[in-house]
């Protein structure tokens, strides 16, 4: 098998582990304002991803380096083209990560609001300009023949590219509120069901005209085929949602963003970053890959690897199955405010 | 105008500054960790409740610390693609794999790990739960390799060939990269001083409350832990360290002359070491200094009479390989880091050998001023660290990638300087405020002192279990 299209599966799939599961942090951090009504609700709402925010983040860490390692020509023309909007996701990303841990250190309201709104922001932010990014990489964007992006960040602001940044959004937003759905009791519980169900809806038709859009200008055979089935799983989940199932509404939207995340891919391959104005300035697989024996010692390690880390991360999930409660926060021996209310006396 | 927007200009000081930033709050994750696990397993053996007081407190300063340490790793890996994208194409092939290797080995682990060990103090059973913590600590300092194995191929590049065709280095053997000798030696020096940050970490927190006489029963003991730390890790860098100037003369013989501001090549007695030196401004003359004979030749060589090569010499030299253009340093920032990086350093295996004569048999010094100096324990050990990390990039330059690659030629093409400049408008302003906030934090969090513990359950008469909640 070709080394080359391995690692672009391989891409796909960190990709896809990444959306999949910072997606719900997302739309947990998006869901926050719709589902709690007072501080102890937002506190059972951020604890419910608490326990693996940042293992979820490192998926993108991962996926990014794992990028720079197999083909490096499309990390270097990708990262440097998108310039500003990636500097708004990292922004994004450190505010919302150091708001999980720097909200509950003081117990003012101010404090709190602060940093809740950072996690609004810094979870809607990314959730909206991956999918303006990926939409874009399929689209395809300017690229002079030393495959440096050549348009200025407006090109990127195209109505293809924002209504993907819509779909993203969306998808990660009724995502979030099926996990909550998911990892919470009583009126959170209904809240979250609720939003997921109305923010369903709109997403199956936003999510239905993006990738009929995709399929139809950018699409193959095997995208049509992704498309189907993502479009399938979601209208399945959005149903499973009304008829109570929740394991199964979440998992099927887990599925959807997989699904679509392979209609990206699908619509690409076998270039990586297409040149709108000039096929012959494409990346593909080819000429922007690693060399055969840097992509050898990858795949082993990755390979090895991957088992594992499904394996340990599957397992923290499973220790940190139960639902979060309201009497969960309230009973908890919060040592940490104790600490800083004692200090503050 | 057009120099304040220089786009190399802007990305040099944009990634100095992300990755000083960065490099704050590395050193603790990296010791901290290893402190907490320390402490837990001490519990878990002895059951004496101020050891789980302890974990609470520091791991409570080890997290507010790690959240920062996670959050600006991203923009580190981010901006090597979005900055150098030109160095990434010319490198990535050898590069790009160790950071892979950090992500899938060492990451992972680390990020899952952290998460079931803040919120499993409930959900695992005792000795399960110390385990994700020693888990944690171990993949922090293996994901360090990863990366010091990384920078190493820019410092001293082995492993690879030239691919004329496709102008970039591709990697042909991945242990020669690992096992780089620069790496072997920049790996324990680095280790061992991220200890000595988090000892002086510690002696700061122990010698600020004992200086106050409050919570005696458990900061005692952890001054005790801060000095030996600091003198054990203070040694070992040390001895790390010297065996990285080895290699550093062997591979980036210019770093050694410029971190002497040697011009002309000496021996033995002449390759002296200069404690202090005045200079004319233009740094060419010298007017007045302090020095050490044979020092720099035992530095350089662990012999007496070695021979070192001077800046002017290696000039010539490097010329003659690379073409014409400047080949050296800026000589007063590799000469001033390199000694207060050895100042700062030598300065604290002096205070933990004062530290502990002054608290021998369990007595506490009675004069403030003996306080008021420990409590400089953190800020200068974390300050030796960074203008180690300074000399060792800037004495680097002019080269990215030694003897391959101009940092000039690295900068991303098709990124502007107006770009670049809001970018960094934009860090400097998220990351000073950050730092503002940070910094109250982790201040209150070590000024409240160990938190008391629940009452002790009546079946088992241990503490009553914790849990963890954001």
């Amino acid at each position: 098998m070709d080394l080359t299209v391995l690692w672009f599966g391989i891409i796909a799939f960190l990709f896809i582990g990444y959306f999949v599961l910072d997606g719900f942090d997302f739309g947990v951090g998006m869901a926050m304002p719709f589902v709690s009504k007072d501080d102890t609700d937002r506190r059972v709402v951020i604890n419910t991803i608490g326990p693996v925010w940042d293992l979820n983040e490192t998926w993108l860490i991962v996926a990014g380096a794992s990028l720079f390692a197999a083909f490096p020509e499309w990390y270097a023309t990708l990262f440097s083209g998108f310039y500003l909007p990636l500097l708004l996701i990292l922004v994004a990303l450190i505010l919302r990560g150091v708001s999980f841990e720097y909200r509950h250190q003081r117990p003012e309201r101010l404090w709190k609001q602060r940093f809740d709104r950072m996690i609004v922001f810094g979870s809607a932010v990314p959730a909206l300009l991956w999918g303006v990014a990926f939409a874009n990489i399929v689209r395809g964007v300017p690229l002079d023949s030393g495959h440096n992006y050549t348009g200025t960040v407006f090109d990127l602001l195209n109505p293809y590219a924002l209504l993907g940044g819509v779909t993203t959004l969306l998808l990660f937003l009724t995502h979030g509120a099926l996990f909550l759905v998911l990892k919470t009791e009583g009126p959170i519980h209904s809240r979250a069901r609720t939003l997921a169900f109305r923010a369903g809806v709109v997403t199956v038709v936003v999510a239905a005209v993006f990738l009929a859009w995709t399929v139809l200008e950018f699409g193959t055979l095997p995208a049509l085929v992704l498309a189907a089935a993502a479009a399938v799983a979601l209208i399945a989940s959005v149903v499973a949602n009304i008829r109570r199932k929740e394991g199964a509404a979440f998992t099927l939207m887990a599925f959807t963003i997989g699904f679509a995340v392979l209609t990206l891919f699908a619509s690409l391959f076998p270039a990586v970053m297409p040149a709108s104005n000039d096929p012959a300035n494409s990346l593909t697989i080819a000429n922007a890959s690693s060399s055969p024996y840097t992509l050898q010692v990858m795949s082993w390690t990755a390979l090895a690897a991957l088992p594992l880390i499904l394996a340990y991360q599957v397992w923290t999930y499973w220790v940190f199955r139960k639902r979060v409660t309201r009497s969960h926060i309230d009973s908890a021996a919060h040592p940490d405010t104790e600490a800083t209310v004692e200090a503050a006396h | 105008m057009n120099e304040l927007l220089d786009p190399l200009l802007l990305s040099r000081w944009q990634f100095g500054l992300t990755t000083i930033y960065h490099f704050l709050f590395v050193p603790l994750t990296i010791g901290m960790a290893l402190t907490v696990a320390i402490f837990q397993t001490a519990w878990v053996r002895t059951g004496k409740t101020h050891y789980l007081q302890l974990v609470h407190f520091f791991g409570r300063i080890f997290l507010i610390n790690f959240a920062m340490g996670v959050v600006t790793g991203i923009v580190q890996e981010f901006q090597f693609g979005m900055n150098w994208s030109d160095y990434s194409r010319f490198v990535g092939d050898v590069f790009g794999a160790p950071l892979a290797f950090e992500g899938l080995l060492a990451f992972f682990l680390e990020a899952t790990f952290i998460g079931l060990w803040i919120f499993g103090w409930d959900k695992l059973p005792e000795k399960l739960h110390l385990a994700t913590i020693w888990i944690v600590a171990t993949a922090s300092i293996l994901s360090a390799y990863f990366i010091i194995a990384a920078n190493a191929f820019m410092q001293n590049p082995v492993g690879f060939r030239i691919n004329e065709e496709k102008g970039r280095a591709e990697l042909t053997s991945i242990w020669e990269l690992l096992t780089n000798p620069v790496a072997l030696a920049a790996f324990p020096h680095t280790i061992f001083a991220c200890f000595m940050v988090s000892a002086g970490l510690i002696i700061t927190v122990a010698a600020w409350h004992l200086s106050k006489n409050q919570h005696l029963d458990t900061m005692r003991p952890t001054l005790k832990f801060g000095l030996w730390a600091m003198l054990i890790s203070g040694g070992l860098t040390t001895l790390a360290g010297d065996q990285l100037s080895l290699a550093m003369v062997a591979t980036q013989p210019m770093k050694m002359a410029a971190a002497e501001a040697m011009y002309e090549t000496s021996t033995g007695a002449d390759a002296s070491f200069s404690i202090f030196t005045l200079g004319t401004p233009d740094g060419v003359h010298e007017l007045f200094s302090i020095r050490i004979p044979y020092l720099l030749s035992f530095l350089s060589t662990h012999t007496f009479d070695g021979t070192v090569e001077g800046i002017n010499n290696l000039q010539e030299q490097y010329q003659t390989l690379y073409g014409p253009g400047d080949y050296t340093p800026i000589i007063w920032v590799t000469y001033w880091s390199f000694r207060w990086m050895i100042g700062l350093g030598l300065l604290h295996i002096f205070v933990a050998v004062v530290g502990l004569w002054l608290t021998r048999k369990g007595q506490l010094p009675t004069n403030k001023w003996v306080w008021k100096a420990a409590v400089w324990s953190f800020p200068l050990s974390l300050g030796a660290m960074i203008v180690g990390w300074v000399f060792t990039e800037m004495g680097r330059q002019p080269w990215l990638v030694f003897g391959l690659l101009e940092t000039a030629d690295g900068v991303s093409p098709g990124v502007t300087g107006i770009e670049v400049l809001i970018s960094l408008v934009v860090f400097t302003v998220v990351y000073g405020s950050l730092a503002v906030v940070e910094f109250r934090l982790i201040k209150k969090a070590a000024q409240a002192g160990p938190a008391p513990l629940g009452d002790p359950d009546e079946q088992t008469g241990k503490p009553l279990v914790h849990t963890t909640v954001y």
